[in-house]
């Protein structure tokens, strides 16, 4: 391990420079998204949904698309834009011509892309809360779910983008990865009242389930020992993905 | 030091010892290696044999102390280009963690250093190509560097910008900054560098100083003449003929200690007719050529 905080920093700071130069187009779209599945699935789909397990239909969908907004705050940041300054602007080289190490750009990194995870997740959470979607103060524990999951998917989409060399793949990434995760992890329906006994132990190899169950039982006070396994999957894959990263990132950046 | 990469040689048992104080050139057409023999001195590529020591240190071991020493102005300009000079400069000094206020200072002395006064808060996307080479430079000078790495400073630029960056490149030397540069423009080299290493196919062919390179392969002058090979044949057959000669296509060039005798000898055999052509100085071009294994040598 080659890393030094400070120089860690020195690469969160560039990227900070310039998303602050273009945060108007950067920040709006990706903060809407979630809150336009939230208007438009739980108040116009919500309207011809009975309640579930007591919840109003929107009042089950707010604390899973929380860690959507984590996942896809993520997802951008180390897919599009990481692939740009990896491949195209070759940002990682003139960075490798000064004192940092690969180890400090891919700590940077993450720590940028977890800054736009608690960005969107943070914003999300704060709008739900405002529309009393978000039960205080009990759900403020699920908070610290919007880092864990932004890191476990950085970690995810860092490994993706090392290893492709062609921009057009990630269409593959979002479309069988991303997309199918958001809508079969359980953030908009129960999986387990859907999905075949003998197929729910495939569903946990899920990354975006276990964020999404822990996030909503949390928001509504009943969690159980279930949570231990989904604390443990993303304690345990996630440093497995990172260090993967790592290795990957020291390959890449120093031919 | 060689680098591989899979089958292909990028640079082949390259072994140079480069003096401080100096302006180095690696001088070779594209694909010689030079930019892979660069990286290798700053450690962004790993050699697949040999090593490279810089200020007495191990690269491999040692890459951050080594560049926070040393520049770097890669090949293609990596630049912020939403972003204005001064910013990315701002941005550049802090992978050097420079102390905020002296980064500053540093900043606007580059800035008119470097001929960026007028564009200084401009974002970089609108700069011209001249602007952007030096600024380009402004970035790896940043840290005050002692060993500068110039990896084609003036390639696509006009006559004046090229002027301009030998004018500054100059003036680091003499306050004795060591620099290291590439190119494939013989004249950079000879009219910039104290000493040359000549690069073709990863390979180094000869390294010395330009007037040394010149003097000890080739007579003094060349003279250079478009003719058929019958021509040639006609021209050089008489005994005492000068037996160093190029052939490129149609081109001819005739190496001889004084090129008014090679001038003579062809208008003789013209018969008056007066044929265009040009005589000159030997230069380093020519060294390539006939160190590449091109020049055509005529038992006399
Ligand atoms: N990353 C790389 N992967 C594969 N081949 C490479 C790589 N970098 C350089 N090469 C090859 O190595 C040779 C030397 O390249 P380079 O050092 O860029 O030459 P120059 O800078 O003199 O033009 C070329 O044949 C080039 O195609
Ligand atoms: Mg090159």
């Amino acid at each position: 391990m080659n890393l030094s905080l400070p120089y860690a920093w020195s690469v969160w700071r560039r990227n900070a420079t310039l998303y602050l130069r273009t945060w108007q187009w950067n920040l709006l779209p990706n903060f809407f998204e979630p809150v336009l599945y939230l208007t438009a699935i739980g108040i116009g789909l919500g309207a011809y949904v009975s309640r579930m397990d007591g919840q109003t239909y929107i009042e089950f969908l707010a604390p899973a698309l929380v860690c959507v907004a984590a996942m896809n705050g993520a997802s951008f940041e180390v897919t599009y834009n990481m692939f740009v300054r990896l491949n195209m602007r070759r940002t990682y080289d003139a960075m490798l011509t000064t004192p940092l190490s690969p180890d400090d750009v891919l700590a940077g990194e993450m720590l940028w892309a977890l800054t736009r995870v608690c960005l969107y997740g943070g914003g999300f959470f704060a709008v739900a809360a405002l529309f009393g979607l978000a039960p205080l103060p009990r759900s403020l524990a699920a908070v610290p779910l919007i880092p864990l999951t932004g890191l476990l998917f950085a970690a995810i989409g860092i490994v993706f983008t090392l290893h492709i060399v062609n921009i057009d793949l990630y269409s593959f990434y979002f479309t069988l990865f991303v997309t199918p995760l958001f809508l079969f992890s359980g953030v908009f329906f129960p999986l387990e009242e859907r999905l075949p006994a003998g197929w729910l132990w495939l569903a946990e190899a899920l990354p975006l389930l276990h964020p999404v169950r822990l996030a909503r039982a949390i928001f509504t006070g009943r969690l159980g020992w279930i949570a231990v396994w989904d604390l443990a999957y993303m304690a345990l894959v996630t440093p497995l993905l990172l260090g993967w990263a790592l290795r990957k990132a020291r390959r890449r950046l120093i031919a | 030091m060689s680098k591989y990469f899979g089958a292909r040689a990028a640079v082949v048992d390259l072994d140079l010892k480069i003096p401080a104080g100096l302006c180095f050139a690696m001088l070779g057409p594209n694909g010689a290696g030079k930019t892979t023999g660069l990286r290798m001195i700053y450690g962004a590529a790993r050699p697949s044999a040999g090593s490279v020591r810089v200020f007495g240190l191990d690269v491999a071991r040692n890459p951050r102390a080594v560049r926070a020493r040393l520049g770097v102005t890669l090949q293609e300009n990596v630049l912020i280009e939403e972003l204005s000079p001064v910013e990315n400069l701002r941005v550049f000094g802090r992978y050097h963690r420079l102390p905020e206020k002296r980064l500053g200072a540093r900043v606007e002395e580059l800035i008119d250093w470097l001929d960026l006064r007028s564009h200084a808060e401009v974002p970089v996307a609108a700069l011209s190509g001249g602007f952007q080479r030096r600024l380009a430079i402004a970035l790896s000078l940043v840290n005050r560097p002692e060993l500068l790495l110039l990896d084609e400073p003036t390639t696509g630029l006009d006559p004046a910008a090229r002027q301009l960056l030998w004018a500054r490149i100059r003036e680091l030397r003499a306050a004795g900054t060591s620099i290291v540069l590439t190119t494939h423009y013989m004249e950079e080299a000879e009219r910039l560098c104290d000493r040359v290493a000549i690069l073709a196919r990863g390979r180094c062919v000869c390294e010395g100083a330009p007037r040394e390179l010149i003097a000890e392969r080739l007579p003094r002058e060349a003279v250079e003449v478009d003719c058929s090979a019958q021509d040639e044949r006609r021209w050089f057959t008489a005994p005492g003929s000068p037996d160093r000669r190029i052939r490129t296509g149609e081109r001819l060039i005739v190496y001889a200690e004084r090129a008014a005798e090679v001038i003579e000898r062809i208008r003789r055999s013209d018969g008056g007719e007066l044929r265009p052509l040009v005589a000159r100085p030997t230069n380093l071009e020519d060294v390539f050529l006939d160190a590449t294994g091109t020049v055509l040598r005529e038992s006399g």
